[in-house]
């Protein structure tokens, strides 16, 4: 048995590594349960509409076709809380690529063909999917994603500003981005009479499972979900979506086990999207760098189904003082899929306009970014006027500094060239709320000094069922391999989502107490245990989710070296490195890839990545890999992830923040940053492709 | 003209399958016999089934992952006849008489069982994967990609002024540009050219004693 | 849908045979693009003559010092061949700029030429596209196009052609070898392409059961130095935005002999022959060379979102011409 003081925050190695170097480990797509059939989905080619006909003749005439469902024909959902999920109940389009129909079969070929054979006509109506700067329809929503009112005002920031010494006013535009795991969402859905089992590829599977049987008016015991292993999600796997819904559906009409996987072109309009923003930020200031005055003010677009406004003014009530202040979404409801979680949603697009404003300010006061930003540095959550639990942003910013050579950064733009090459270097800060919700867990203690803890965590790529190893080898007090985890499938104890950089926090604190509880039981003790071990439990309802007197946050740095293609306006990042206070990390190695992935998810966002919807039809264009471009090996290159020790005795029993998405806030500002000190010229608009870079670089 | 699973019946049409002892396969399926991983497999399969989808529905290989079905992430790649190849966009039917390696095979071809190959040991060791989707790709790509520059065959950053069969000395830039196949969405790039590396390095001190 | 029969030719003559009177059916080679087409529904053959068994996988020295390449040669397998590299870079960088190694192992010479455009519009069945459905409209025309063609183009059709080889073989002066129903023919690379005009369903000239035997490319003078150039979104995996091959023969500092193309500007690679003549006889000095280009790309039409492709072409080929001509 190894020692306990060694298990939190060691490089564990994960324990499903294995099973997915050799391609052992299940994805929701891989069970095979005998008597398996096909489902492939019609999706709508209409922006906004109705179904006026649906010919299936054609489809159910090929060999191999067992149905075709179709609002007509599929069975009845009860009302969904979640609108998109109420597939095939009525001849209404939403929006482009909504399912009209559900072809199933005996192989993939015939789904696939049958989907193809189904003949649908639409009555159009008039239809608009473009977001606009002054679109009519624009308002303020009471509430953004995750319950934060949807306008904050702080004193007289316009007045504040009109009376700058100096100022910024400026304009950024954030694409649609598509989450694009790896693993497309897919599912198996079987029922044994009134009994559903589902493979699906989700990052909770409780939730699922609840949504499910409330869709399928069934107990909640009579349906069960495994999410076993999961090829990413990024938020779009954080609730069900359709595809599970879907093949529930079907096998619920074919009385057969059905397989679903959404093709990669279609993911893109059903399992949610980051939707586009559009930036205005204000920043005045005093000639010494002191704020006077914030306005971020962010239009995005949320589709007729339901509303979902990315959060993206929210972090501008977090990061800086400033004398006076007003953070404002507007929301137009448009014809377009419906938007949803993206890698650290809010953040992500805020943290690029608002560290992008803040690094034109730097430029404007002659001030260094890294100085600008530790000026500003506020005593308070100056929002809420909250304590920060802890807060090391500062920290952050000198250590990445000291590693990344700043000091000796000559802050001349458009300077550095070598051949056709302009480099450049810029900073970013980064942040991410503390999350963390109720969950449960049991942990037994076996004769054989095995010990189970058991809780439907799931594990999306963090290595879950490893970080939890050693926070209950920790908390018992024993070696981290005499520890099995088992999680990923209902019936364990209910857990939270693996979402909002919150997994490790909300289930380590229920499989703390649950060990720490089985420590005491241990200690306490006499004799032999018995046969079947020793549990205990714990439910963290009531105190993960209790109301803290603090505000808690991660903060980051975030540092990158880019290099312009003066011949074709190609950029390249040649260093990026980001330095984290994150509370106690909790596994250095698994901590790291998160870091280290979240920063390149960033890279793409600053270089790559661009959906965008066509005005005719309402279609995300381009959506597969080869349109919509994620980073590749080549774009990537060596990333350092660094944190530093904080510790903060008001997060939970580990001391530990999330990591998930910290990783991906504030690195396309790094990275637009350096390309402005780069180039000289300051692009305000992502993601910094060759058509938006090449024509305003200067003659080399 | 050779009808995909051996003589022709000279009643069918050109092309179509033709009678095969104890049935008749109707026109839209051949017979083609494969190796899967050093085993043999006689299948009847639809002419539009992938390579992936036999392995994957078929053969219950469900290690090489469908990220995409258009040749567009490489989580299909497979080894064929020892090439790396997108296992999503070959026709089963095409690969009669072919050999292929999934990554369920990949130990078994250099080490004893229950072994690892280098490969998905160095990938353990640096932590080369999160959610493990591209993982088995990115491994047979890793693997055919070492036999490419092993073979001397240029990538677009081979120095082009150097020609010849002698191997390439596979730089960092190099695993990169010949890995851009394998799209990892969880941003595990860094650590997998990491454990391309160590193997690289592994490799030409082995050869090095060797010689 | 009528079912999909398959048959495995083993000579050019057999494959002929079965293709023959069969506007359904495809030849499949690599069928990098074939079969992803197939699943998108865009492609629809009710037979597939299965031609990777042919003898036609061999790179041949030709008596002249040209080269005759095989139609099913695979990209990989051609870009590293040792002739290729030495006398003909620009054709190995074209095609190792192209896709992925996984990909290069089994696309083959033929089917790059005959693979389809990539745009958006033409591979999505809900959408107008002339090219699949003569008469249905180009939604690209007014949709979104930052990809598509400057040069070239109709209101019909504004596609580009994807490929990178075929740029190169268009700078190399190549031949393409074709056998048919009416006997063998050969084209040039330049012709074989065609611009869509009112008709963009038809990419090439090739005719109804003819199948690519293989690419001829002609001897370079002593001296020839080629490159291949790619810009694109990001840095391996992508078609291009714009591409220059150029090929160039200098004597005594003037320009004897010189091939240029662009990819990713038109529905065919795109032949420089404005640039050529400019240059060729005359010193290439700088300005020279930048007015040369300029005369090529005077003729681009953008469209909504695609201007930049111009200058973004312009330099390239500046460039790529400038660095030849600084090396001879």
């Amino acid at each position: 048995m190894g020692s306990s003081s060694s298990a939190l925050g060691a490089s564990v190695e994960r324990r499903e590594g294995r099973a997915k170097v050799t391609g052992a480990a299940k994805y929701a797509t891989e069970y095979g349960p005998p008597g398996l059939v096909y489902a492939w989905p019609v999706p709508a080619t209409v922006a906004r509409g109705e179904v006026a006909s649906l010919d299936t003749s054609a489809a159910l005439a090929l060999p191999g076709v067992l149905a075709v469902l179709t609002p007509d024909s599929a069975p009845r959902l009860a009302d969904a809380d979640d609108p998109t999920l109420a597939v095939l109940q009525d001849s209404r389009v939403p929006h482009h690529g909504w399912p009209v129909a559900l072809a199933v079969a005996e192989t993939l070929e015939t789904a696939r063909a049958a989907a193809r054979a189904v003949r649908v006509s639409y009555t159009s109506e008039p239809h608009d999917v473009t977001l606009t700067w002054d679109h009519p329809d624009a308002y303020l929503p009471e509430e953004a994603n995750g319950g934060h009112p949807g306008e904050r005002r702080q004193g007289d920031p316009e007045g504040a500003f009109a009376e700058a010494a100096v100022r910024v006013d400026v304009s950024y535009t954030v694409p649609p981005l598509h989450n694009h795991p790896m693993e497309p969402h897919g599912a198996i859905a079987l029922w044994r009479d009134d009994d559903l089992t589902v493979f699906d590829t989700s990052q909770g599977a409780d939730t699922v499972r609840t949504v499910l049987a409330g869709l399928f008016s069934l107990p909640e015991e009579r349906v069960s979900v495994v999410s076993e292993h999961v090829g990413g999600g990024f938020g779009s796997k954080g609730t069900p979506r359709p595809h599970v819904v879907l093949a529930a559906l079907a096998a619920r009409h074919t009385g057969r086990p059905v397989q679903l996987a959404l093709p990669r072109r279609e993911l893109t309009e059903l399992v949610g999207h980051r939707a586009p923003t559009l930036h205005r930020v204000r920043l005045g200031a005093l000639p010494d760098g002191t704020l006077t005055s914030l306005i971020h003010e962010v239009t995005t677009h949320t589709s007729r189904v339901k509303e979902f406004v990315e959060q993206a003014a929210v972090p501008a009530r977090v990061m800086y003082a400033s004398g006076s202040s007003r953070t404002t979404h507007r929301a137009v409801a448009l014809d377009v899929p419906t938007p949803s979680w993206m890698r650290a949603p809010g953040e992500t697009p805020g943290m690029y306009a608002l560290e992008s404003a803040v690094d034109e300010l730097a430029c404007a006061l002659g001030m260094d970014p890294v100085d600008l930003r530790v000026y500003n540095e506020p005593p308070v959550e100056p929002d809420s006027g909250k304590a920060f639990s802890s807060r090391h942003l500062v920290e952050c910013l000198r250590e990445g500094a000291r590693r990344f050579g700043w000091a000796s950064r000559d802050p001349r733009p458009g300077v550095r060239r070598s051949g056709p090459w302009l480099t450049g270097t810029g900073v970013a800060a980064a942040t991410y709320p503390v999350l963390v919700s109720p969950s449960r867990a049991t942990v037994t203690a076996h004769p054989d000094g095995l010990y189970v803890v058991r809780i439907n965590a799931t594990d999306i790529g963090t290595g879950a069922r490893t970080v939890l190893a050693q926070v209950a080898a920790d908390a018992l007090g024993v070696g981290v391999d005499s520890v099995r985890t088992e999680i990923g499938v209902t019936g364990l104890p209910k857990a939270a989502l693996a979402g909002g950089s919150a997994g490790t926090a909300s289930w380590g604190w229920a499989v703390h107490e649950a060990c720490r509880d089985l420590a005491r039981q241990l200690a306490d003790g006499q004799g032999p245990l018995p046969p079947g071990g020793l549990t205990a439990s714990a439910d963290t309802e009531g105190t993960a989710d209790a109301e803290s007197p603090y505000a808690r946050h991660a903060f980051g740095a975030h540092f990158a070296e880019a290099a312009v293609d003066t011949d074709t306006g190609e950029v390249r990042v040649r260093r990026l490195l980001g330095v984290y206070a994150a509370g106690r990390i909790l596994n250095a190695r698994t901590a790291r890839s998160q870091f280290i992935g979240g920063m390149v998810m960033g890279l793409g966002m600053a270089l790559t990545e661009a959906g965008s919807v066509d005005p005719a039809s309402g279609a995300f264009i381009g959506s597969d890999l080869a349109g919509y471009h994620v980073p590749s090996h080549a774009d990537v290159p060596a990333i350092e992830a660094h944190w530093i020790d904080e510790e903060d005795p008001h997060l939970n029993p580990m001391g530990s923040k999330g990591i998930g998405e910290i990783g991906i806030v504030g690195t396309a500002a790094a990275i637009g940053n350096a390309v402005h000190h780069a180039t000289g010229v300051r692009l305000r608009e992502l993601p910094l492709t060759p058509d938006r870079v090449h024509g305003t670089l200067p003659r080399g | 003209m050779e009808a995909s699973d051996g003589p022709r019946d000279p009643g069918t049409e050109p092309g179509s399958a033709a009678a095969e002892r104890g049935g008749v396969l109707p026109p839209t399926h051949s017979r083609v016999t494969l190796r899967v991983n050093d085993t043999e497999h006689v299948l009847e399969l639809d002419h539009r089934t992938t390579l992936l989808d036999l392995l994957r529905e078929h053969l219950a290989l469900t290690g090489s992952k469908k990220g995409c079905d258009q040749g567009q992430c490489g989580a299909c790649t497979v080894l064929l006849d020892g090439r790396r190849v997108n296992s999503c966009l070959l026709l089963a039917v095409c690969q009669e008489g072919r050999e292929v390696v999934t990554v369920e095979g990949l130990a078994e071809a250099t080490v004893a069982d229950g072994g690892l190959h280098p490969l998905q040991q160095a990938f353990l060791d640096r932590d080369a994967l999160q959610c493990g989707y591209c993982t088995p790709g990115q491994l047979c790509s890793a693997v055919g990609m070492l036999e490419e520059a092993k073979s001397g065959q240029p990538s677009v950053v081979t120095d082009t002024e150097r020609p010849g069969d002698a191997p390439v000395q596979l730089t960092v830039e190099e695993i990169r540009e010949r890995l851009s196949g394998n799209l990892c969405r969880c941003g595990a790039y860094p650590h997998i050219v990491e454990a391309v590396q160590e193997v690289v390095v592994r490799d030409m001190a082995a050869r090095e004693v060797t010689a | 849908m009528k079912p999909m029969t398959y048959v495995r030719a083993r000579s050019v003559e057999e494959a002929a045979a079965a293709h023959a009177g069969r506007p359904d059916a495809r030849y499949l080679a690599g069928g990098t693009n074939l079969v992803d087409l197939m699943k998108l529904g865009v492609e629809r053959p009710e037979l597939l003559v299965d031609i990777t068994r042919l003898p036609l996988d061999r790179v041949e020295e030709l008596p002249d010092g040209g080269l005759r390449i095989g139609a099913t040669v695979p990209n990989s397998d051609l870009a590293g061949h040792p002739v290729v590299r030495e006398r003909y870079p620009v054709l190995s960088q074209a095609l190792l700029s192209g896709a992925s190694g996984q990909l290069r192992n089994v696309a083959t010479t033929a089917g790059n030429l005959l693979q389809r455009t990539r745009c958006a519009y033409f591979q999505d069945l809900g959408k107008p596209c002339n090219k699949r459905v003569p008469g249905s409209g180009c939604g690209a025309l007014e949709g979104v196009n930052r990809d598509h063609a400057v040069l070239g183009h109709s209101e019909h059709c504004v596609a580009t052609h994807p490929s990178d080889l075929a740029v190169a073989l268009a700078a190399l002066d190549a031949v393409v070898e074709m056998a048919g129903p009416g006997g063998g023919r050969t084209v040039e690379l330049t012709e074989f392409h065609r611009l869509p005009q009112d008709s963009p369903d038809q990419d090439t000239v090739i005719r109804p059961g003819e199948l690519i035997t293989g690419v001829l490319l002609p001897a370079l003078p002593t001296g020839a130095l080629s490159r291949y150039r790619k810009a694109r979104d990001r840095a391996s995996y992508a078609f291009a935005l714009a591409s220059v091959a150029a090929v160039v023969q200098l004597d005594g500092g003037v320009v004897r002999q010189i091939g240029v193309a662009f990819g990713g500007l038109a529905h065919r690679p795109w032949r420089a022959r404005r640039t050529e003549a400019a240059l060729l006889g005359s010193r290439a000095t700088p300005e020279a060379l930048a007015q040369a280009v300029d005369a090529e790309l005077a003729a681009a039409v953008p469209l909504r979102d695609n201007a930049y492709k111009v200058s973004l072409a312009r330099d390239l080929a500046r460039e790529v011409l400038g660095s030849l001509i600084a090396r001879s």
